[in-house]
């Protein structure tokens, strides 16, 4: 009966955020009196897979199969429902991020499964199973309940506080047998961009828009990000006019962020970019017009000219972390 | 080549969103409808690439909707497609909307289903990989970029950090996103040809739900902004670090 959820790892790691599903799913586990099953794919070392217990998973069901170190929807898919078979499982959770919104909704269709997508609650079970998702790409929150035995959760990352705690989870092998459709796509080229950090996982984001002038003057935004260990971003504007790589746009047709902190630069704050960025905690705006609308959708603010006020903030961040070393 | 294109109608980017019936209802008075986005711009006008270029022989339309919905489907068969197919349902069910649209998708057999990586009102990006399972093909979501020779698929998508390029046989379900293909905006020419193009109004298979919206609930408003003077960049960080918190 025990709460699956789904792993990921990279190079020898498991993703911060998988932390947080593996966490979100001992919560759901206390709440319906039950244990968590994290299930791991692909190779990774067992000290690792057992640190899962610090965030609340009595056990890992691991698929030590090499080929599952990449992405085969249709295989995760398959080793997810062994698992779930194997422990009679009704809730299962994957991220909701590009490989768990490969998968989950494949259970979902396989297992006539509610799915909530991009879940930011832990479900109400005093009016069914009903968990808050965002909707109108962030202009609103719906409610949804989850009305069929088994469920599928994809959360969204960066909604929880990681808490650690001590505790070690048992690992057992689980063997799956995949059939050829399991590994239908082939991948044949991998590009990664070195030293970029992926911006729907970022914790700090700082993006530009048209009052940035040219793309010639990004390194100003650049030098910022680096010194903060922040993702880049940019408005749909930037995008369209080929000044930054489409997959840096966010708002209502591109991507969505929601990290801790979001600094914008001469962005005006138009409802369809703020749609992309209004689940942010902290909004930062910067912008040589006072009435420029994003100054009512932020925290903090900064009239003046980009220009200038870029390279000041970054020697600020580098003098504060000098003084908190 | 059979392609099945899945159009989507959601309100119009610039809509506010309010609420009636005690928050359990979005209140469409006011409110533009428009073909989803990834649907129009990426999804549908790659399909007429492809017909365009000789690959493609029958583009179909399809969407789940009552009546209310037409003028969006002939919006997006002004721009192309040889036929659309309305399933006369409402579904918010993800679950439900995917298995109205096997159920048609079967009947006929497409080689390729392409459809936009979510729609902006629900945000599932979940109709397409379910499509996939229930038709027992494979899927590739957020794709960049589509290529057909014969019968596989070369397709450029995001991934975490990255890229990558990837093959498969068709049928094959595909949601697309920026890249695959440049907008476009409809003629006379097709307006005027989109009124002959056949519409079929399809009843919806026998499915249920396995999910309800209860309720919603608005975004609560910023407690009011913090003015930071240009000069004191300083104060801006320090106040990030102590009452924010965030760095």
């Amino acid at each position: 009966m025990s709460v699956i959820v789904l792993v990921e790892h990279t190079e020898g790691n498991i993703k911060k955020k998988s932390l947080e599903a593996v966490q979100y799913a001992a919560g759901i586990a206390q709440k319906t009196g039950t244990t968590v099953s994290a299930v791991v794919l692909g190779t990774l070392a067992g000290t690792e897979m057992e640190s899962l217990g610090q965030y609340g998973a009595q056990k890992v069901l691991h698929v030590a199969d090499a080929r599952l170190d990449e992405l085969h929807a249709r295989a995760y898919t398959s080793a997810l429902l062994a698992a779930a078979q194997k422990e009679g499982s009704k809730i299962i959770i994957a991220l909701h991020d590009i490989n768990g919104r490969a998968v989950a909704p494949r259970l979902s269709a396989k297992l006539k499964a509610g799915l909530v997508a991009g879940a930011l609650s832990y479900p109400d079970l005093d009016k069914g199973f009903v968990i808050k998702k965002a909707v109108f790409s962030g202009k609103a929150f719906a409610f949804v309940n989850i009305t069929s035995d088994v469920k599928v959760i994809t959360l969204m990352p960066n909604t929880f506080q990681l808490n650690k705690g001590e505790g070690k989870a048992t690992i057992e092998k689980l063997d799956v047998s995949f059939g050829d459709k399991d590994f239908g796509v082939k991948v044949k080229e991998v590009n990664l961009i070195k030293g970029e950090i992926p911006l729907a996982d970022a914790q700090l984001v700082v993006s530009g828009g048209r009052g940035m002038k040219g793309p010639e003057n990004w390194g100003l935004i650049e030098n910022l990000a680096k010194e903060l260990g922040a993702g880049t971003a940019c408005s749909r504007p930037v995008a369209d006019a080929h000044w930054r790589p489409h997959h840096e746009h966010v708002g209502q047709t591109g991507g969505t962020v929601r990290p801790n902190l979001y600094i914008a630069v001469g962005i005006s704050g138009a409802i369809q970019h703020l749609a992309g960025v209004n689940g942010s905690k902290t909004i930062v705006v910067i912008n040589k017009d006072p009435e420029a609308p994003f100054f009512k959708a932020a925290n903090y603010g900064v009239v003046g000219d980009a220009m200038e006020i870029l390279p000041r903030l970054t020697e600020a961040v580098k003098n504060f972390k000098q003084n908190h070393k | 080549m059979k392609i099945l294109v899945c159009i989507s109608q959601v309100p119009d980017t610039s809509t506010k969103i309010v609420l009636k019936d005690n928050n359990t209802a979005i209140n469409n008075q006011g409110v533009t409808y428009v073909i989803n986005p990834y649907d129009e711009w990426y999804a549908l006008v790659r399909a007429l690439e492809l017909k365009e270029a000789g690959i493609a022989s029958d583009i179909h339309l399809i969407t789940v909707g009552k009546a209310d919905t037409e003028p969006v489907i002939r919006k997006a068969l002004a721009l192309g497609g040889d036929e659309a197919i309305r399933i006369d349902a409402d579904s918010h069910d993800p679950y439900e909307t995917a298995n109205y649209i096997a159920e048609y998708a079967k009947t006929v057999g497409y080689d390729l289903i392409l459809c936009g990586k979510e729609s902006i009102d629900y945000n599932n990006g979940a109709v397409g990989v379910m499509l996939a399972e229930l038709l027992d093909t494979d899927y590739i979501g957020f794709a960049t970029d589509i290529q057909i020779d014969g019968t596989t698929a070369t397709v450029k998508r995001e991934i975490e950090g990255g890229e990558e390029t990837d093959t498969c046989s068709l049928p094959v379900v595909i949601a697309c996103q920026k890249g695959v293909a440049e907008a476009r905006i409809p003629n006379m020419r097709g307006i005027m040809a989109a009124r002959t193009r056949p519409l079929k109004v399809v009843a919806p298979a026998a499915v249920g739900s396995v999910t309800e919206i209860l309720s919603y609930e608005l975004p609560p408003a910023k407690a009011g902004i913090r003015m930071v003077s240009p000069d004191n960049m300083d104060e801006l960080v320090e106040l990030l670090h102590a009452e924010a918190k965030v760095i």
